[in-house]
């Protein structure tokens, strides 16, 4: 600030109140946090400094290890078939929606979002119940088309649960991108879109070579927040299996683990330092994700300006 | 030829409707099995759960277990409190602190925004462990106090982020006329630049209000006392009391969604102007 300049104090209030919250409450905690990873109990139960001891622990000890790297490899392929199957749907939707002179967008645009104002309670109960082998919603709608045989008991199958998981959390968030990419093509000029259609380039090859790279930092935007919702998740796979992620773990993720260990469970008491742990293992990892979207991706994308 | 290409746009417009209304039967279904299936008696919800109910079926048994049951008023209040007192903590403290970093220029002013940018990509979650103890600490654990205090730190990030590219493009023509006749900073920003930045407000709220009004991590730990839960943990316990009594469930679950979806459409018609100028550029 200049010499002689008087001292601004209005910026220092409004900056205050959200400052003070936002660290008091967020960033305190988190460090809070990592700092609590490197500490465990002794025989006597006081709290003693232990290094790095927790993370060769989680790593490395089977007892515990074998835990989190299927809930990391889970939530892998949780974010996985989000990528694969959310956000392509989400952009076809929004490409769709953005066509000039469609009626009802409006329509479609809200009705489409509902799934994902919903809460996951909602949404992990009313699905449970659809394909249920007993009240069978989806049972009978298959047996309608004469596909009964395909009809599984989805949510109770190893090998299917996690995967139907993740395909409700796709039609519950599929809103999202939806909403992003929607806003982002109507921000392209009328005159490029017009250009083009004087060209010849019209429908497909418009949205390939026209629009879809124009809108490729939204993409960018929206795969990172589903890596970071992702690999935060916990409240769909906690109200539709329970704490427990069954059947046998199979769709135990990073979030449930966490607050089991930190929690407990049943017969397991809860463990502040290892749940600590494995917190700041999924802080790491979102780090890494952020990162590498920041540095490797984010810079070499093209903007446009309009 | 141009019978032709009216053609082709009549054949695409054609399959765009289906595909959208395709998705919107897919998107609307479950809700539409809940709603129609809590207005029915309990035989026919077993019978035939795709029926509309009819003069025969229709039952409000479910709904009169649900309000008879007393809690989920309570539950309701709770939620709409922690949800509204959060929603304008995180819309003023959000404006403000957006208006100090896109209005002034400051040493340190980057800096404080990439800080506070910093809560966009790393969730409140991971802090939770910490965030136990000092509520515990500070005697708010079951309170709604403590939600709030959680939930505005959630959410000002986002906000800040929004609103200050938002306040970017407010005239500084206008701001300066303000100044010129005597304004204060606090009036200027009050009177001027808040009505201005309304739709951005909305988007923000939108985007502030879903996540909180349908939390179940924080509520399940900070704030499990029967007299302080909200409507999203009362509606999860209550599943599990009344697993049986599927009406009741219908009904409690059919309640639920009514609060949310009114905020949604209250706000949603400015979200797609909000999120235009702020969040994707």
């Amino acid at each position: 600030m200049a010499a002689g300049r008087p001292v601004r104090w209005h910026i220092a209030v409004f900056l205050a109140p959200a400052v003070l919250v936002y660290t008091t409450i967020m960033i305190i905690p988190l460090f809070g946090t990592l700092n609590l990873s490197l500490f465990t109990f002794d025989a006597a139960g006081q709290r003693v400094f232990a290094g790095l001891a927790n993370f060769r622990t989680l790593f490395g000890d089977p007892r515990w290890s074998d835990a989190f790297w299927n809930a990391l490899g889970n939530n892998a392929w949780f974010f996985l078939v989000h990528m694969l199957v959310q956000n392509p749907i989400g952009i076809a939707l929004a490409a769709l929606l953005s066509s000039p002179r469609l009626r009802m967008a409006a329509f479609y645009r809200t009705a489409i979002f509902i799934p994902t104002i919903l809460s996951f309670v909602i949404v992990g109960f009313v699905w449970k119940l659809i394909l249920s082998p007993i009240w069978g919603i989806a049972p009978d709608m298959l047996d309608a088309v004469g596909l009964k045989a395909l009809f599984a008991p989805w949510l109770g199958k190893e090998e299917y649960a996690l995967t139907t998981l993740a395909l409700i959390s796709v039609w519950q968030f599929v809103g999202i991108p939806m909403m992003l990419i929607y806003a982002a093509m109507l921000s392209i000029p009328d005159e490029v879109i017009e250009a083009a259609e004087m060209d010849g380039v019209t429908a497909w090859s418009q949205f390939w070579k026209i629009k879809l790279p124009l809108i490729l930092p939204s993409i960018g935007i929206i795969s990172i927040l589903t890596f970071v919702g992702n690999f935060n998740a916990f409240d769909l796979i906690y109200v539709s299996q329970g704490a427990l992620a069954g059947p046998n773990f199979a769709t135990d993720i990073l979030g449930t683990f966490l607050y089991r260990t930190f929690f407990g469970f049943q017969l397991q008491l809860g463990d502040p330092h290892m749940g600590a742990t494995i917190a700041t293992a999924m802080f790491g990892i979102i780090l890494v994700g952020v990162s590498v979207y920041l540095f490797a991706i984010q810079t070499r994308l093209r903007r446009y300006q309009f | 030829m141009s019978i032709a290409r009216n053609q082709g746009t009549l054949t695409r417009s054609i399959a765009a409707h289906a595909a959208l209304l395709t998705w919107t039967v897919i998107a609307l279904f479950p809700v539409f099995v809940i709603v129609i299936n809590s207005v029915k008696s309990r035989r026919v919800i077993f019978a035939d759960p795709l029926a509309l109910p009819t003069a025969e079926t229709f039952d409000l048994v479910g709904y009169q277990t649900v309000l008879a049951q007393g809690d989920f008023l309570l539950y309701f209040t709770n939620s709409m409190i922690v949800t509204m007192a959060s929603l304008f903590f995180v819309l003023l403290f959000g404006a403000m602190a957006a208006f100090a970093l896109s209005e002034y220029r400051f040493r340190g002013n980057l800096l404080m925004g990439l800080y506070l940018a910093l809560g966009i990509m790393i969730p409140i979650r991971l802090g939770t462990v910490a965030i136990l103890q000092m509520m515990v600490a500070t005697g708010l654990v079951n309170t709604r106090t403590a939600l709030v205090l959680v939930y505005t730190a959630q959410g000002l990030p986002l906000a800040i982020f929004i609103l200050s590219e938002f306040m970017r493009n407010v005239s500084s023509d206008l701001k300066n006329a303000g100044r010129i006749d005597g304004l204060s900073e606090y009036t200027i920003f009050f009177r001027l630049v808040l009505p201005l930045v309304r739709p951005a407000m909305a988007t923000v709220a939108v985007f502030t209000l879903i996540p909180i009004w349908n939390d179940l991590w924080f509520p399940l730990i900070l704030a499990p006392g029967e007299s302080v839960k909200t409507i999203t943990l009362g509606s999860q316990v209550f599943i599990g009391q009344f697993v049986t009594n599927w009406n009741a469930v219908l009904a409690a679950l059919s309640l639920a969604i009514v609060p949310v979806l009114v905020l949604y459409l209250i706000f949603s018609r400015h979200l797609i102007r909000g999120i235009t100028a702020g969040a994707v550029k």
